[in-house]
């Protein structure tokens, strides 16, 4: 064993690039692969979040025109919505979590020199950026971006004759999400490939720290998810250009007869959301990792349940594929399957609500640090509570038809998928700029912007479980023509008020990430006292992690105020102790 | 900061709390016979995770402060955890989940495994870009047959459905742009779309189906009150979504009879 993983260990070794180009463009470290999937995920955050920022200004003033964008009409307001989740959910929460923090510290905590395929790691960045591009491409050409929403149901997104952008706009879309599957699937291998082979000494799987069970069973998912949207993705392209009737049966469109036959519209349901709800563990696996991680390190105790929070993340990814139906109660799929759909979606609140009890467990009796990194994680946690206690009612398809398809799904995903996932990225980033940049981030201006985003997320997505009780269905540009709608109007005008502070304070941290780079308190290798490998290495990390030699663990990732310790964490590395709990 | 989070927490939950209870924005009065047991289970669900939520933000905020680092505090408890309250917590917690959803499973039964009953209303109801169309078989209880190259939606009405006026079904046919129903009768709606995935929801019926292109989806539901209700399209279509927009007029059987008998007149 200790032969092999020398032997991949040296395979994998390069000599540390010289040129600007192999050092910082196409480079093959982990690191700086890391960091441009962060830069590409922060590019795309804030052009997503200013297309909800005109979204959520339509709503509420549906005839105001703005300064250099103009009138947005109906169709502009479905390809504002459609582009900011698609951008959201594939630039932002696949990428910052996994391609930005997995590449650049699951190697370093499991205490190899790079990931297992620098070369292939390199080609998913590239490839995922290239996604992007032609995703972005998509607002300039003929008819603009389409307007088929981020789940893309065909008829709909697969006949240019349906809408504006449903062209040219339409087949960029499509393009770009095969390209970022490929990016992803090959991103995948890589994670897993590293984590089983090349763990360092006495890096045994039970010693990783849940940051590296969380990446490693995100990218098992991942090879498994995003190979079933590339083939729908393909098929759906021929359906648009090919004559090909895989989702369209016979449509006639504004009186045309479209030209295709036998098609089932549900296939592409089905096949979407069988990567589509996985996806949601893609985009908060990684963040529910971390914040065990972090409400560890900052209460100074071992994490509450190590074992049970790793059998968790596992049946999570497990029944993460059981549960794909529970989008498609009202789609005419079987009313029987529902049933089946419906059981495994209750059984996945399980291990969510293991993993929020133990969580609370770590809290219970610690000496609890209020750093940055700990207020997003505490944020974490209430958050995930408050997203994922409505999951039940959305589980049984009985509440789901009154629910489905309304502002209560939106506040739904977005306080679990979207904000807990973000807070997820916040709190790595404040976490892990001191190792990253050697320098620590500004403390105040942190407090700042975790509280406007706290109170200012929940100002924006509670309100629409509200709205979706009282009917208000998702997806509407304007509000004007539903009688019952009216009165819930100053609502939706709150939540406008609400999104607008919330995002005037993101610039707090967009400021000092990049204040922070520059002038920052300079900071020492282990400025949090956490036990995992990254903190044993030099700030920033050498070339190699660890400076030409390999570190050996002996002990499990959480040792905090062991008894009888000279302080009060016990690396990973120190011969010291071997625990009971982690043997 | 401990007891600053504690506040904040605490507030947020509340204040949520505050307008769940208070009902200030709510489901619509239900007007169908399955409404009530619908709602009922909702109240149920509510309640349920209401008191989890609750719980646990309380837990949260409470712990946040409690265990504030400060000099005066007992060092860290070391422990990595307590199998008992592990295997507590997952029971409990996988009681609550299946239990509500066995809870619940009898009433999308019985709207769905069975069929409508023979004294049912059958309404055929058609989405397309963007608007619903209603159509009634008339007395011989038949529907027509339809074409889809006979399809031209800007000439509404038979012609918007392709209505086929060669097929004798097809003569008493009664297409309406507004449904109306008899109080008290089981409805059987039968959804189709001709272009793209619409979906027919009508909140105060506690009814949503979405209508697929080349499916016909066979619903049925009682309405038990009288009144106008409105159907908004639940399904992204387009770019006319938000006006996708019909009404449910419920009225007595004798009103029905006579709105039908008045536009079979009209066909004559």
């Amino acid at each position: 064993m200790a032969t092999r993983e020398l032997t991949a260990h040296e395979l994998h070794v390069h000599a540390a690039p010289t040129s600007f180009i192999r050092k910082w463009v196409f480079s093959l470290d982990h690191k700086i692969i890391g960091l441009q999937y962060y830069f590409l995920a922060l590019t795309a955050v804030f052009v997503g979040m200013f297309l909800s920022l005109l979204m959520r200004i339509h709503l509420v003033w549906p005839n105001l025109s703005l300064p250099l964008i103009g009138d947005i009409r109906p169709e502009t307001y479905l390809s504002l919505l459609t582009m900011h989740g698609t951008i959201m959910v594939f630039f932002v929460l696949t990428t910052a979590p996994q391609g930005g923090f997995g590449n650049y510290f699951l190697p370093i905590q499991i205490g190899a020199a790079d990931m297992a395929f620098p070369v292939l790691n390199m080609l998913s960045f590239w490839v995922t950026l290239l996604a992007y591009l032609v995703m972005l491409s998509a607002f300039f050409v003929t008819g603009g971006a389409p307007l088929h929403g981020w789940t893309g149901y065909p008829p709909l997104s697969a006949l240019p004759s349906a809408g504006p952008g449903e062209g040219p706009g339409a087949d960029l879309w499509v393009i770009s999400i095969a390209l970022f599957c490929l990016g992803a699937l090959m991103s995948a291998l890589n994670f897993i490939t590293t984590t089983l082979d090349m763990r360092v000494k006495g890096m045994s799987l039970m010693r990783m720290p849940l940051t590296c069970w969380a990446w490693f069973i995100t990218a098992i998912l991942g090879l498994l998810a995003f190979g079933v949207l590339l083939s729908a993705g393909i098929l759906l392209l021929l359906d648009r250009n090919a004559g090909t009737s895989f989702y369209v049966p016979l449509v006639v469109v504004n009186g045309v007869v479209a030209g295709h036959k036998g098609g089932s519209p549900l296939l592409w349901q089905h096949l979407f959301w069988f990567f589509g709800h996985p996806e949601v563990y893609i985009a908060i696996l990684p963040a529910m990792g971390l914040c065990s991680q972090l409400v560890s390190v900052f209460s100074r105790k071992p994490i509450f349940g190590y074992k049970a929070m790793v059998y968790a993340m596992l049946s999570i990814g497990l029944l993460g594929f059981m549960v794909w139906g529970h989008h498609m109660f009202m789609s005419g799929m079987s009313p029987y399957s529902a049933f089946a759909f419906s059981i495994m979606t209750m059984a996945i609140g399980v291990p969510s609500a293991i993993k929020t009890f133990n969580w609370l467990g770590t809290l219970w009796g610690g000496r609890i640090r209020f750093q940055s990194p700990m207020l997003f994680a505490i944020g974490f946690v209430s958050l995930f509570v408050s997203g994922g206690i409505s999951g039940p009612f959305l589980a049984q398809p009985t509440l789901d038809i009154p629910l489905h398809d309304t502002a209560f799904v939106t506040g739904h995903f977005h306080l679990i998928m979207g904000v807990a996932s973000i807070f997820g990225i916040f709190a790595a980033t404040y976490y892990w700029f001191p190792k990253m940049f050697g320098r620590m981030m500004n403390e105040s201006l942190a407090r700042w912007h975790f509280w406007f985003s706290l109170v200012g997320t929940y100002c924006v997505f509670m309100p629409m479980h509200y709205l979706g009780m009282a009917g208000q269905p998702r997806r509407y540009s304007q509000f004007t023509e539903v009688q019952y709608l009216l009165h819930l109007v100053p609502l939706n005008k709150f939540i406008t008020y609400a999104a607008f502070a919330t995002i005037a304070g993101q610039f707090i941290f967009l400021f000092n990430l990049f204040w922070s780079m520059k002038f920052g308190k300079k900071a020492s290798d282990n400025p949090w006292e956490a036990t995992t490998l990254e903190w044993t290495t030099a700030t920033p990390p050498p070339h190699d992690n660890f400076g030409g030699h390999t570190p050996v663990v002996y002990n499990g990732p959480y040792e905090y105020s062991v008894p009888g310790a000279p302080r009060d964490f016990v690396m990973q590395t120190d011969p010291m102790i071997v625990t009971a709990a982690h043997k | 900061m401990g007891l600053v989070l504690l506040v904040v927490i605490w507030l947020i939950t509340f204040i949520s709390t505050y307008f769940f209870v208070a009902k200030t924005w709510w489901l619509p009065t239900g007007a169908s016979a399955a409404a009530a047991g619908i709602d009922h289970h909702f109240t149920t669900t509510y309640i349920l995770m209401g008191i989890v939520f609750v719980a646990a933000q309380v837990i949260l905020g409470l712990f946040a402060w409690k265990y504030r680092d400060r000099a005066s505090a007992a060092p860290a408890r070391y422990s990595h955890g307590n199998n008992t309250l592990e295997i507590i917590w997952t029971v409990l917690t996988a009681i609550l989940f299946i239990g509500l959803n066995l809870m619940s499973s009898s009433i999308w039964a019985s709207e769905r495994f069975q069929p409508a009953g023979p004294d049912a209303v059958q309404v055929e109801v058609t989405g397309m870009q963007f608007a619903w169309y209603f159509r009634y078989p008339g007395p011989d209880g038949k529907f027509g047959g339809t074409k889809p190259e006979l399809i031209d939606p800007s000439a509404g009405g038979e012609a918007a459905l392709g209505l086929d006026s060669n097929d004798p079904a097809s003569k008493d046919d009664v297409v309406s742009g507004t449904m109306y129903l008899p109080v008290n009768r089981e409805a059987e709606v039968i959804l189709r779309a001709h272009d793209v995935i619409h979906s027919f929801f009508v909140p105060a019926m506690r009814f949503k189906q979405d209508a697929v292109p080349g499916l016909a989806i066979h619903m049925h539901f009682k309405p038990i009150l009288t009144g106008d209700y409105e159907i908004p399209c639940a399904e992204l279509c387009g770019l006319g979504h938000y006006k996708m927009h019909a009404m449910l007029k419920v009225v007595s059987q004798q009103d029905f009879d006579k709105w039908l008998a008045s536009r079979e007149a009209e066909k004559q």
